[in-house]
């Protein structure tokens, strides 16, 4: 039996809710852009799930969004670690807990 | 005749799968790959044995020494003598490591440059693995080397390991961008990415002795120097192997390994090495193509490994020539002068393709590298020009 | 497609991920983070998106791991470990699997077999990407390039303020 398109949504639902699980229950700042990276994958799976179902002719409009999705998820992670670190060199600390220096 | 000779592996590879045709279907397609991996391991294991030794014996003979002469004629069995001495050492793991990372990394190193020599086509229908974006393949399987390399200097829990993973992944991030941009202009100009491709479009000859390789264009021959010299960076060799400068940091990352996983980074090294190498023949020099179109009639892998033969020779060569670069030198060269190069290619070729690709897309073309040229020579002189020499002796 | 190759990657993929989320180690999780990765890269393989999984692997392993592992290594010296999980956290993202998958099991259209399709080759996609897409392809150009200038940026400043 060839997996269907509910196998490969039920994959990415788990990927998703373990990324969440890494980005709500962790402290670290990196484990947290961890999760987001997972949640991401996630939804990039989900993209190219839906394409390769999708009823033919198919246009490549599913795998050009998981492109430019992988793209701008290169750039969250860049961006996303030089804060991580711009913020450790201030308060030589990374978890997000520590970070509360606005709490009245 | 000449055309069963060049075809002969297939030909056995086809004899091979209708002996077993009595298999279910889905086995075919197993023992297929499994063919082509015994054979791609096969070759290259017989040719990592031999340049191991060939490399000792030419940087002897270019240092005026003799290399090894004792295991066997001409010490030709020094590898199997090496290889036992590798097998029966002690597996040392240090009692500080990572061990799970420490084990895993040699065999992720390993793995990564056999897989991208899987994709390079080696003769005439004698691509182990065709896929469509083989090139894209090959680097996206080259940059797992980094991480590799990374695994082992973290596991090893030692900082001199460390210190040379740091290099190691810094100057292979560094050089893999002129290395994927010197591959740039080939894909534009033939308009795929898959190997098979890119040397159907290098067939064919002026006059019948020039052969339309890449190399003989400006651009290409500009682009094939780029890509050499990263490639040595990438695959760590002289001048460019500081990450395990033995004088400044033992080995760096493979300080702690020992016996049998030593050896496996020493085989990736060279692996890779063949895998660079061969991108660059079938980018550049035509692949599997004869460079006359007389000699058409020797079968093409033999092209192919006489190309390949040549690059390793220009590897071994070069590191018996050349003294080992510092860091910083290494580091401003990628990004002060090959990367700026390496766009500047890209122009070109566009040049020499809406010229014609005849002689004055070629003279365009050169006049554009020339000029870029001139103008990062005069931009990153620093003329610091050495003062003479003055010796003070103890009095 | 094959189910047993589909198996071997999900279990890959989503043992990884769980690795990734719950290794204490931050180090072994970003190693996992990439397994996980070269998971999800092989399932696009399996789906026919060969490009993609390249790419995938290209970026994700040649480069944010790597970025990952550098951030790692440059701000190490913090080594009280956190304890305990925020329970909080679990239930959220346990309530949002159970949701997720009560709708996607319900949903009985999505039983679906996968049609016939032509293979995709990078040609096409490069056409796609030269035509339709080209003003996506510039933006994305300029916010990657906005991306690495900004990262430059902030990770350059501090290091003026202390000399």
């Amino acid at each position: 039996m060839d997996p269907t398109l509910q196998l490969f949504l039920i994959i990415s639902t788990a990927l998703f809710s373990i990324g969440l699980l890494a980005a709500l229950s962790r402290r670290h700042a990196i484990f947290i852009l961890i999760g987001i990276e997972l949640m991401l994958a996630a939804a990039n799976l989900n993209f190219i799930a839906f394409w390769r179902f999708g009823p033919p002719p198919q246009q490549p409009t599913g795998v050009l969004v998981a492109i430019f999705s992988i793209a701008i998820a290169a750039a969250e992670a860049a961006v996303g670690l030089a804060l991580v670190i711009a913020i450790y060199r201030h308060y030589h600390t990374t978890s997000v807990d520590k970070l509360d220096h606005l709490k009245g | 005749m000449s055309d069963s000779l060049d075809q002969i592996f297939i030909s056995a590879k086809h004899w091979i799968l209708s002996l077993l045709s009595g298999l279910p279907d889905w086995a075919a397609p197993i023992i297929s790959s499994l063919i082509n991996i015994g054979a791609l391991l096969g070759v290259f294991l017989t040719l990592f044995a031999a340049i191991s030794v060939l490399e000792r014996k030419i940087l002897g003979r270019m240092q005026n020494r003799y290399g090894p002469n004792r295991v066997g004629p001409f010490g030709l069995f020094q590898p199997v003598a090496d290889g036992i001495k590798m097998l029966i050492k002690e597996d040392v793991v240090p009692a500080r490591a990572d061990k799970v990372v420490h084990f895993i990394a040699p065999i992720l190193v390993a793995a990564a440059a056999i897989l991208a020599l899987g994709v390079i086509p080696y003769g005439r229908n004698m691509t182990p693995f065709a896929i469509d974006g083989g090139i894209l393949f090959f680097f996206a399987v080259g940059s797992t080397t980094e991480l590799a390399v990374f695994m082992a200097g973290w596991g090893s829990n030692n900082k001199f390991s460390m210190l040379g993973a740091m290099r190691a992944i810094a100057q292979m991030v560094s050089y893999e961008l002129p290395l994927i941009l010197t591959t740039l202009p080939v894909v534009m100009i033939v308009g795929a990415l898959s190997p098979d491709a890119i040397v159907a479009a290098q067939d064919g000859y002026s006059l019948s002795v020039l052969p339309h390789w890449f190399v003989m264009t400006p651009w290409g021959a500009a682009a094939f120097v780029l890509f050499f010299v990263s490639g040595l960076v990438e695959s760590n060799r002289t001048p460019f192997d500081v990450p395990e400068g033995e004088s400044e940091i033992v080995a760096g990352h493979m300080t702690e390994y020992s016996g049998f996983k030593y050896a496996t980074f020493f085989m990736a090294e060279y692996f890779g090495m063949f895998a660079i190498s061969g991108l660059a023949v079938t980018l550049f020099l035509g692949g599997w193509h004869s460079p006359i179109a007389a000699l058409n009639f020797i079968p093409s892998y033999f092209w192919f490994f006489l190309k390949l033969s040549a690059l390793l020779f220009v590897y071994i060569w070069v590191r018996g020539t050349l003294p080992r670069t510092r860091v910083d030198q290494i580091m401003n060269f990628a990004w002060k002068f090959m990367l700026p190069m390496a766009f500047t290619l890209i122009v070109a070729a566009a040049v020499w393709h809406y010229q014609g690709r005849g002689l004055a897309g070629w003279l365009w073309s050169l006049v554009v590298i020339a000029l870029v040229y001139l103008a990062l020579s005069r931009l990153l002189d620093t003329r610091k020009k050495f003062a003479t020499r003055t010796y003070r002796f103890a009095e | 497609m094959n189910s047993v190759a589909f198996l071997l990657i999900a279990i890959i993929t989503l043992a990884g991920a769980l690795a990734a989320a719950a290794l204490p180690r931050l180090i072994h999780a970003a190693l996992s983070l990439v397994v996980a990765f070269v998971g999800v890269a092989a399932s696009f393989f399996l789906l026919g998106a060969e490009f993609v999984g390249l790419v995938q692997v290209f970026v994700y392993v040649g480069a944010v791991a790597v970025l990952i592992v550098f951030t790692i290594l440059l701000t190490r010296r913090e080594v009280t470990g956190e304890r305990g999980i925020n329970w909080g956290g679990a239930i959220v993202a346990l309530a949002v699997f159970g949701g997720l998958l009560w709708t996607i099991l319900k949903t009985k259209s999505l039983a679906l077999p996968a049609p016939q399709i032509e293979p995709l080759t990078v040609k096409r996609i490069g056409e796609a990407l030269m035509t339709n897409y080209v003003w996506p392809l510039q933006c994305v150009g300029l916010v990657l390039t906005a991306a690495l200038i900004g990262a430059l940026v902030l990770v350059m400043e501090e290091k003026r303020e202390e000399k």
